[in-house]
């Protein structure tokens, strides 16, 4: 749609840029002001310069927690992916079961995440949940609570668990969209049932699952209530990731300067592998249409 | 079909199961008694019981986090909404200054870790007195649901042609009249989706909700999580609690079904 020049939209705008700013800029901006200086107390600041981010950057806290960070996104975006497009061709197309798989698909998405950490720290306990004292009682050793192995898949199988639906629904939404012509001139030249997904559906699921791997990039990166509950980052600090070790800096210890100095890089580390990824994709979605 | 035979209802029986299993546990524990649930093991309880919901209906320590919890997500959508419609509008019809500047700005706020936010936001709505109100969360969670909002409004709006703004314009329908009488009811299920999104977001949320409240506004994730922490835990009260959160997500769901994939359709989430 060619769109008018027009200034007065501005005023449109205003609202959300003046609610945004209240809300993103001014936070921003005292976690700046906090990461270049230096307090006692008695709101008696120092100036420090860059002092604390280099400390955070060569402190070992910060490198191990975003060395389990960078893991857990790996393996988690490895799992789902293809684990997502696989349930997401074999949904209804539609009819009542298609609407009923939505429905319950969709479900684990709307559970609060503190209750996600609930459901599995229930769960996977060897009193008195289902999965715990399933695998206790065939001898296998699984205790997320004080096993690291254990955490770690439990938190994995808790994330695939939580958000593999979000891949299922956007790639479902992307198939959705393929006329039946396709199907037929493939099944006319008798194309191969990856031959079909290779030509047909993956190109035409590009756009949504760029979408997808982006957004569970994101979340992935900034988990914090569900490993809270489920391990409170233990056992030892094995289950750490970025915000529970920040959120324990910043209103666990108050360190302000170092906290914020920690924030401002943890989101530019989000900020700049998110842009990678964009463009990354975006350039190999091109090269893919011509 | 031919093709109807690539398709095996039993992985979707499996993925479904999969789904349903943790959550019919918790379900199942939330009828039990905790003698119950830490003596004997079954896929059943023995003794049904719904102590632990009455319990949570009679105790206001348990109860007010729910409410607590509603009005901020209500009032979240709400101010989402509002602000987000107007400008929606204006990013899919005009260009002005800075226009793709500003949607890309907004797009980061989405990628921003709520741990960067929890301190400054505790201290900022600490100085302006909102600390521990409905009104600090709700704003606080505006931080990535407005440019959600925008985002996925915009997408819709794009999709209705710009020639019934301008023959409501020539027959003489001012701006407000024309969005209120005629454009939103075009994007009746865009703002559904939207409100959906919204809720969503707002209701999972636990880190700053739960840095942002302490007693009279305590959100029903805070109530779950310090219950764990104080004195030992009470299983078979925090599942019904857990179950109770479920709820309104299952409501929400169940009148958005119909436009879910819709909204998902347009690649916006």
């Amino acid at each position: 749609m060619n769109k008018t020049v027009n200034q007065k939209a501005w005023f449109l705008v205003l609202p959300v840029f003046l609610l945004v700013a209240f809300s993103a800029v001014i936070p921003l901006m005292t976690v700046i002001n906090y990461s270049v200086q230096d307090t006692f107390g008695n709101n008696v600041f120092s100036w420090v310069g860059l002092d604390w981010f280099e400390e955070i950057i060569h402190s070992q806290r910060m490198h191990e927690s975003l060395g389990r960070q960078a893991m857990l996104t790996t393996i988690i975006l490895l799992i789902e992916v293809p684990f997502g497009i696989f349930i997401a061709l074999n949904m209804p197309k539609k009819g009542f079961w298609a609407s009923f798989c939505l429905v319950v698909i969709a479900l684990p998405l709307l559970i609060p995440w503190n209750v996600v950490g609930t459901i599995w720290q229930i769960f996977g306990r060897k009193d008195i949940g289902l999965l715990g004292h399933t695998l206790a009682s065939m001898g296998i050793e699984y205790n997320y609570a004080q096993d690291v192995l254990s955490a770690w898949i439990t938190i994995i199988v808790m994330d695939v668990w939580h958000w593999t639906s979000l891949i299922v629904l956007l790639c479902y939404a992307g198939l959705q969209s393929i006329p039946d012509a396709y199907y037929q001139a493939a099944k006319i030249d008798q194309a191969s049932r990856w031959s079909v997904f290779r030509y047909i559906e993956l190109p035409k699921m590009s756009g949504v699952l760029l979408i997808a791997i982006l957004l569970r990039f994101m979340d992935s990166f900034m988990i914090y209530s569900e490993p809270f509950v489920l391990t409170g980052g233990g056992p030892g600090n094995s289950t750490t990731f970025l915000s529970i070790d920040l959120v324990n800096m910043a209103l666990g210890q108050f360190d302000l300067g170092p906290a914020s100095a920690y924030s401002l890089m943890y989101f530019l580390v989000v900020l700049l592998v998110s842009w990678v990824f964009f463009t990354v994709m975006t350039s190999i979605d091109k090269k893919g249409a011509v | 079909m031919n093709k109807k035979s690539y398709k095996s209802p039993i992985i979707m029986f499996v993925y479904i199961v999969f789904l349903m299993l943790p959550i019919y546990w918790l379900l199942n524990m939330s009828f039990k008694t905790n003698v119950e649930i830490l003596g004997t093991f079954s896929m059943f309880p023995n003794k049904f019981t719904l102590h632990n919901y009455v319990t949570i209906f009679t105790d206001p320590g348990w109860y007010m986090g729910y409410i607590n919890s509603m009005s901020y997500v209500v009032i979240n959508v709400i101010i989402s909404l509002a602000v987000a419609l107007p400008a929606a509008y204006a990013f899919s019809r005009y260009t002005f200054m800075g226009d793709k500047h500003l949607f890309f700005w907004l797009l980061t706020n989405r990628m921003a870790p709520p741990a960067v936010f929890a301190l400054p936001f505790f201290q900022l709505y600490s100085s302006i007195g909102l600390f521990d109100t409905y009104w600090a969360v709700a704003l606080a969670h505006t931080l990535f649901n407005v440019p959600l909002s925008v985002w996925i409004l915009e997408g819709f709006m794009r999709g209705v042609p710009k020639e019934i703004d301008e023959t409501a314009y020539i027959d003489g329908y001012s701006f407000f009249k024309f969005f209120r009488k005629i454009f939103m009811p075009l994007i009746a299920s865009g703002i559904g989706v939207t409100a959906f999104f919204c809720f969503m977001f707002s209701w999972v949320e636990l880190l700053l909700s739960r840095t942002l409240t302490s007693v009279n506004a305590k959100s029903i994730g805070a109530t779950m999580t310090r219950t764990v922490s104080a004195t030992g835990i009470d299983w078979g009260v925090l599942a019904a609690a857990g179950i109770l959160t479920i709820v309104p997500g299952i409501l929400v769901i169940y009148f958005v079904r119909n436009h879910i994939a819709k909204g998902f359709a347009l690649g916006r989430v």
